[in-house]
């Protein structure tokens, strides 16, 4: 029996070091080797080889760990008990939800202090952070809920922001009036994009959503006239409070209370849309296509109905945005936007929504308060996209659709579920 | 006269590269049904290996002949090696999933590979040594066409007729058409299909890195982001055509860079990309088939 342990790990030992082997190879040119062109020299970064090596050859075995690992677990005499375990630890909640309603209490509690806890710039980073858990939220309708994969969601985001600019630039439109302007025109926009694209399948739809991104983010950048080009609009002014003037850090304060009722407006909608009958339609069409149309589900309106309402949220932030940082350019809605929503919908579980608020602020939280690493954001960001698809497509908070069971012993008649 | 015969020349130049991109999407859809969105990333790591060895070995001082051969085979077994290695990491696990996920995976790939050589590399870019001499033949029609435009289109010739007779006559070839029909049947009549979409992986990167290397001498300028817009284009390229179709991705690729060629000459060059994103949106919403292409429909 030990002979055989011991036979199986140096069996693991040879493959990480088959691997290992292999990465070297890989990233030899781009790992070891820089060149400057124009100088011609050369610079060997050796040691990057032994990292690469020594790194591939841990992360493998601990991979075959962990694959082990989870196959014991999966034994079904042991799954079951597992399984039994957690249905007993979420049943506990349902029934008897007093320790969700202090966490809940006490996340809020801190959400209200926090303004006045931490300094202006904190509560800055915390108001991206929002404006993102609000985006992953509107993006978790059309991509998590839907079904639908929308590759340029920023576009949307962009029409928001452009859309105070620019009115309050010309016409002096302020920030409450341009608000329910922007989400309107975001909706407007999301319906004459979706209209002629939803009829394409899934993977068609996400490079013409991708296509669409791209485009607007082209004109906005060469048609000078309009949009005043690269070089972006400045001074847009904050929002206000009944004319009220307000020094720079009330304004912030303002604006952190202002994107907290955004965030439970938008955790208020979503949750009633989930359980309506347009949410179970986009539940149903995201599982099939075919079956929900045998079903009489009208495929067109129920597909707009996402990607409008996703349109629209983006349109809203938008407008948050641009009158957050008083200054925008089509810089800030290249696709990389939209890649990083799409992360937080993915990482957070698609259709959850406490998973995908979790996400936003680990995302966009981590990489500002990990400086040294905020060089390899991008980098992981990719990382947690393809690992997150491979091990744990439902995400970290797996949305657990509404269910109705039907106890024993209500009814003996009552044999549905 | 002239300038209209230099934007056509230049317009096929744009044309064969996106082919030798777009081959790689077409072969790929065709036979797992994926978008490879890191394609066009796959096509910048060969430009980036290209210049890497390009320059070690001149500085070595190597012939210019050994110079070409070994950079066009490094850049190729690197980009191939690659690709192998993306699908088994990121697709090959995902052959089960649900259509979006392999997708999704292949965004997130995507974003790692240009990252990837953004920190191992420069974020900034990079002059690429032109690997094409002048050629004094050319002289007189320099005007309208230049050696490295030839030697482009007749090089991406020579390997798409290449390619044709492989998947026409080889085993191999015969496997991937096999596979891309029906991948149960395949296997079932014995074909190892995991090594058959390995094979595909690997010679579509290769046929990206050298259109990465050859259009990189080209243009003379390199960074970590210029896969992202040529694998839209190629992919723009290759659904016109009809993805999933070889000759289609060719056709398709000509016409797309005819198109920009003549797009950007007399009309405005600020919309270079806005033409090509358009053709897309337009020939998915009116023909997804695309020119060549077959329409399914999609059964339960």
């Amino acid at each position: 029996m030990r002979k055989r342990a011991i036979m199986i790990f140096l069996r693991d030992v040879r493959g990480a070091l088959l691997i290992s082997l292999w990465f070297m190879f890989l990233t030899f040119p781009l790992m070891v080797i820089k060149v400057n062109p124009i100088e011609r020299t050369v610079t060997w970064r050796w040691d990057n080889m032994a990292y690469v090596g020594l790194l591939s050859f841990l992360l493998y075995l601990a991979g075959r760990q962990y694959v082990k690992y989870r196959e014991k677990r999966l034994e079904p005499a042991r799954r079951r008990s597992l399984g039994e375990k957690t249905k007993r630890i979420f049943r506990g909640l349902r029934e008897n939800p007093v320790p969700a309603y202090t966490l809940m209490t006490a996340a809020g509690a801190f959400a209200l202090a926090f303004p006045f806890i931490f300094s202006t710039y904190q509560t800055n980073i915390m108001i991206t952070a929002l404006m993102y858990v609000v985006l992953g939220l509107g993006l978790n309708i059309v991509v998590g809920v839907a079904g639908l994969l929308d590759l340029g969601y920023v576009a949307f985001y962009a029409v928001g922001a452009y859309s105070y600019a620019l009115l309050n630039l010309h016409f002096g439109i302020g920030f409450w009036t341009a608000l329910p302007i922007g989400a309107l025109l975001g909706m407007t926009f999301g319906i004459l994009l979706g209209f002629p694209v939803l009829r394409l399948r899934g993977d068609y739809l996400a490079i013409v959503t991708l296509g669409f991104g791209e485009i607007i983010r082209l004109i906005l950048e060469n048609w000078n006239e309009f949009s005043k080009g690269p070089s972006g609009i400045s001074n847009i002014p904050r929002p206000g409070l009944f004319g009220l003037e307000m020094s720079l850090e009330a304004a912030i304060i303002y604006l952190y209370f202002l994107m907290i009722g955004l965030v439970l407006f938008t955790v208020f909608v979503v949750r009633r849309l989930q359980d309506s009958r347009i949410g179970r339609a986009w539940y149903a069409l995201r599982e099939d296509e075919i079956a929900c149309q045998a079903m009489g589900i009208d495929k067109t309106k129920t597909k707009l109905t996402a990607f409008a309402l996703g349109a629209t949220w983006a349109g809203m932030a938008g407008v948050i945005f641009a009158a957050k940082t008083t200054f925008i350019n089509p810089a800030s809605f290249t696709f990389l936007e939209s890649a990083i929503i799409l992360c937080i919908v993915v990482l957070g579980g698609m259709g959850s929504i406490i998973g995908v608020i979790l996400a936003a602020l680990i995302l966009i939280l981590l990489p500002e308060y990990l400086r040294a690493f905020s060089d390899y954001r991008m980098l992981v960001f990719g990382a947690v996209l393809v690992l997150m698809m491979v091990f744990r497509p439902q995400g970290l908070v797996g949305h657990r659709r509404r269910t109705y069971t039907v106890k024993p012993d209500a009814g003996r008649s009552g044999n549905a579920a | 006269m002239d300038y209209f015969i230099e934007l056509f020349f230049s317009g096929l130049t744009r044309g064969s590269i996106y082919a030798l991109i777009a081959l790689g999407y077409t072969m790929v859809y065709g036979i797992i049904g994926l978008i490879n969105f890191a394609h066009g990333e796959i096509y910048m790591i060969g430009a980036f290996t290209a210049l890497i060895v390009s320059t070690v070995l001149s500085i070595y001082n190597m012939p210019l002949a050994a110079i070409l051969v070994l950079t066009v085979l490094a850049s190729a077994i690197w980009a191939g090696a690659y690709g192998f290695t993306v699908e088994k990491l990121a697709y090959k696990p995902l052959r089960r999933a649900p259509r979006l996920s392999p997708l999704i995976s292949a965004i997130g790939m995507s974003i790692f590979l240009q990252n990837y050589v953004l920190l191992a590399q420069t974020p900034d870019f990079l002059p690429f040594p032109p690997l094409i001499p002048e050629f004094a033949f050319m002289e007189p029609v320099a005007g309208v066409i230049g050696s490295s435009e030839l030697v482009i289109l007749t090089m991406t010739t020579v390997l798409m007729l290449l390619l044709t007779l492989f998947i026409k006559f080889t085993r191999l070839g015969k496997a991937m058409r096999a596979t891309a029909q029906d991948r149960t049947m395949a296997r079932l009549v014995g074909i190892n299909v995991n090594m058959i979409i390995s094979a595909t992986f690997i010679i579509g990167s290769g046929l990206a890195a050298i259109g990465g290397l050859l259009i990189a001498s080209h243009i003379g300028q390199i960074n970590f982001f210029i896969g992202f817009i040529a694998g839209i284009k190629a992919f723009t390229a290759a659904v016109l055509g009809g993805i999933g179709s070889v000759p289609g991705a060719v056709l398709g690729s000509f016409i797309l860079g005819l198109t920009e060629s003549f797009a950007t000459g007399y009309v405005s060059s600020d919309y270079e990309d806005v033409f090509a994103f358009s053709l897309l949106v337009l020939i998915l919403i009116f023909r997804p088939a695309g020119l060549l292409g077959k329409s399914a429909a999609e059964k339960v």
